[in-house]
């Protein structure tokens, strides 16, 4: 039994860390630095020169452009990449679209897709959630009709991150409302965006920004051969789907930056006259995230390495903890982020300020977007399946209650 | 990374989990704690019929050169049942000493003999002024005769009651928080002048309170002056072993409060039918597996060589598993109601334990503020 990363895991995390320093494109870096979300054109640009490399497609097999990595280097790939930081892999594309038609996919659908899915030509977003269909997802309602080679969709999607950026969208649909069991009558559909009949309606978040949209369907042809899997069994795709690697779903690389940024900032700011990075209450709060963020690493580790000698490839239920502990540490440390800010995490006002000054604000724009994570990860315990959701799972699959 | 046990590991594991479920169970743990040493010599035997007395030692010194893994795994099924043996005082603490500090001579004569049984030791170091201070030595050591003569007072020295020997630190130079002046001695338990009144401590294990006046050590252990590094060292690895012990606790815990939550009925169906009480459980379990992890950092970094490193990645695993083992068994007693709050009901005997331990060798708040103290 041995914690620590081998000679050879070390070796790997060094050169991760060095192809990110060196080939990061700096104004993403010094944005992201800041706090800001990545740009579509910087989450572009940098999944094409790692897909160059052969680190996009990071959980695929060789012959669809993985890398070959073990899970433990993907979890090293990831966490480095989150704390660079650098634009995260776009999930959609890499950890749900791509293993999705490897699994299920047709060969057509594999050699058009899989490709563009890695160097990010196509950007894709999860048509899942509907208004009435939240956390009870089998509840769905998004209608697709069978007419001829096409089915004629008709509903509406909400909470899709991405909608506005994104080419083209997988949704879960419903293809037969008279099946015994709601899970039995979904399918798994392809959707190009730009299909006549589709409306993608911005919804700000209350970060004030637009992340999450609301997709309405009106008699949009979507060709049969853009189904994945059997009609009518979309419901084993998207189990396949929720399930598979959850290698990143803990974000501690994430976590590690901000508090990384927060204590950068009590640097600068004072607190009774002193640098508040000498205050012991911060320090505390400092040290107490690090414990936990340490307990969440090696419970990560230990998740991983079993999740690596398991052959029945379903996912650990004890993925439910690194997803809920995961997110209850990117709402802390975001969360010590934003209170380091003091009073400048209220204003917004990081671009008057430059505008007025005809220089960028650093310190302010710090401060307005340690709020803006903040606001917007207060999300991170409700997407990807509620914490009360992964409570569930423990329960029944873990206590067997 | 890796967290695959050797066969070996493995036997061991098994073999103390099979003799603590024949042997330690907790109708029999009532007997042991009413024996006069508040502990059981007959299992005190059987453990080192097993080998684990020298699980540390090497094998010249009757040992079996196991690790802080070895001893991990010991202590977790020591956990799971309570056990009230010494084992930590002498194996772990008493022993570690000896093996970090003693010369040949010395490793020779009492490694050998704590192998066999026949020999029990305590670590007498902390005092009632320094709380967690590890440095804060006021008991002195002045030389005289060739020999030195120890005068202080030592306090909540765990086992100190039933050791044969006492492994006490005093100081030869210095000032009271110095952590340089400190030396380790061996003093034999019977010694003129040595004075000591055991008593119970929450969890039904045993301590001491010891004072020193004019006694005479025959041995010092080391270099006068020089202790403090071996002193962090044994409390370490003690701190490594108390985690594992809390982890078997909260495993209990943890599993007595599941089955209590299914066969316990209220309004016409289980406990454990409640979403609210499968969330509670739900989070307990959460807490044990980052306490695990925790427990199991304590454990690997035992033999990190570097000083500063270790002692980080010990405090934040204090920290760690003392925080999960605070909530898990807080909630043990909640979702068991009434029933919890009862001596003679399991759980809150695991809760005392799980209290102990978090009292011991520095409590969150020390390890808080000590690793607070460090932040860059």
């Amino acid at each position: 039994m041995d914690l620590r990363l081998t000679p050879e895991e070390r070796a790997f995390r060094d050169e991760v860390r060095a192809f990110i320093r060196d080939n990061l494109p700096t104004d993403t870096r010094e944005r992201m630095r800041l706090g800001y979300s990545p740009r579509k054109q910087d989450t572009v640009a940098w999944q094409r020169i790692l897909n160059k490399k052969g680190w996009a497609a990071i959980s695929w097999p060789k012959e669809w452009g993985g890398p070959g990595w073990s899970a433990v280097q993907r979890m090293i790939f990831i966490e480095e990449n989150q704390a660079a930081p650098a634009p995260e892999l776009l999930s959609f594309n890499i950890t749900m679209i791509g293993p999705v038609l490897i699994q299920f996919g047709t060969e057509a659908q594999k050699s058009r897709f899989l490709p563009r899915a890695a160097n990010l030509d196509d950007w894709w977003c999860q048509g899942f959630s509907e208004p009435g269909a939240g956390s009870d997802l089998a509840a769905l309602k998004t209608a697709a009709k069978r007419e001829g080679d096409h089915y004629i969709v008709n509903g509406s999607k909400i909470w899709t991150s991405t909608a506005h950026n994104a080419d083209w969208c997988f949704v879960l649909v419903r293809t037969n409302p008279n099946a015994a069991k709601r899970q039995e009558g979904i399918s798994f559909l392809l959707v190009d965006m730009k299909t006549p009949g589709i409306t993608v309606r911005p919804i700000v978040s209350i970060d004030g920004a637009h992340h999450l949209n609301e997709v309405f369907f009106d008699d949009v042809k979507v060709p049969v051969e853009m189904r994945v899997y059997e009609e009518n069994r979309g419901w084993d795709v998207a189990k396949f789907l929720l399930g598979n690697e959850r290698t990143g779903i803990a974000r501690l690389g994430k976590s590690r930056e901000r508090v990384a940024a927060a204590k950068e900032a009590a640097r600068s700011v004072r607190f009774n006259g002193r640098p508040l990075i000498e205050d012991a209450a911060f320090r505390q709060r400092v040290v107490q995230l690090e414990v936990d963020m340490k307990a969440l690493q090696i419970t990560q580790y230990r998740v991983v390495s079993a999740g690596a000698k398991k052959s029945d490839g379903r996912p650990d239920p004890l993925s439910s903890v690194l997803k809920v502990k995961g997110t209850e540490l990117l709402q802390a440390t975001t969360e010590l982020a934003m209170d380091t800010a003091g009073p400048l995490a209220m204003p917004i006002w990081a671009q008057e300020l430059a505008e007025m000054a005809n220089e960028p604000d650093m310190l302010a724009e710090a401060a307005e977007q340690a709020t803006g994570n903040y606001l917007f990860l207060r999300a991170a315990s409700i997407y990807g399946g509620t914490n009360e959701i992964q409570k569930n799972i423990l329960s029944k699959a873990v206590l067997r209650l | 990374m890796d967290f695959d046990l050797s066969d070996d590991q493995r036997l061991l594991a098994d073999s103390v989990t099979r003799l603590m479920a024949d042997r330690y169970g907790f109708e029999a743990r009532k007997g042991f704690v009413k024996q006069d040493t508040g502990w059981s010599a007959e299992m005190w035997g059987r453990y080192a019929e097993l080998g684990l007395l020298g699980l540390p030692f090497a094998e010249e010194h009757g040992g079996f050169g196991g690790g802080p893994v070895d001893v991990m795994l010991v202590m977790q099924e020591f956990g799971r049942a309570l056990a009230l043996e010494p084992y930590l005082a002498t194996v772990v603490l008493g022993g570690g000493a000896v093996r970090l500090a003693g010369s040949a001579a010395q490793q020779a004569a009492i490694l050998p003999a704590i192998a066999e049984g026949g020999l029990k030791l305590a670590f007498a170091h902390s005092e009632r002024e320094a709380r967690y201070d590890l440095a804060d030595v006021q008991t002195t050591a002045k030389r005289a005769n060739g020999g030195w003569v120890l005068d202080g007072a030592k306090s909540v020295v765990l086992h100190g009651d039933s050791a044969d020997k006492l492994v006490v630190s005093a100081r030869v130079k210095g000032e009271r928080d110095d952590p340089d002046g400190i030396g380790l001695f061996l003093v034999d338990a019977g010694a003129e002048g040595l004075a000591r009144r055991g008593y119970a401590l929450r969890d039904e294990t045993r301590a001491a309170e010891i004072s020193l006046t004019n006694v005479v050590a025959a041995e010092i252990l080391g270099e006068p002056g020089a202790a403090f590094g071996t002193i962090a060292r044994v409390v370490e690895a003690g701190i490594a072993a108390m985690g594992a012990e809390a982890v078997g606790a909260m495993e209990t815990m943890q599993s007595m409060t599941l089955e209590y939550s299914r066969t316990r009925e209220q309004f016409g169906k289980p406990i454990g039918t409640n979403q609210v009480v499968q969330h509670r459980l739900s989070e307990m379990l959460m807490a044990l597996e980052q306490g695990r992890s925790m427990a199991m950092l304590a454990a690997m970094s035992v033999d990190e060589p570097d000083a500063a490193e270790r002692a980080r990645a010990i405090s934040m695993a204090k920290i760690g598993f003392g925080q999960a083992a605070r909530f898990v068994s807080q909630q043990a007693i909640q979702l068991h109601g009434g029933i919890g709050m009862t001596e003679e009901y399991a759980v809150g005997h695991y809760f005392r334990r799980a209290l102990v331990i978090e009292h011991t060798f520095g409590d969150t708040a020390y390890h808080l503020a000590r690793l607070a103290a460090e932040v860059e």
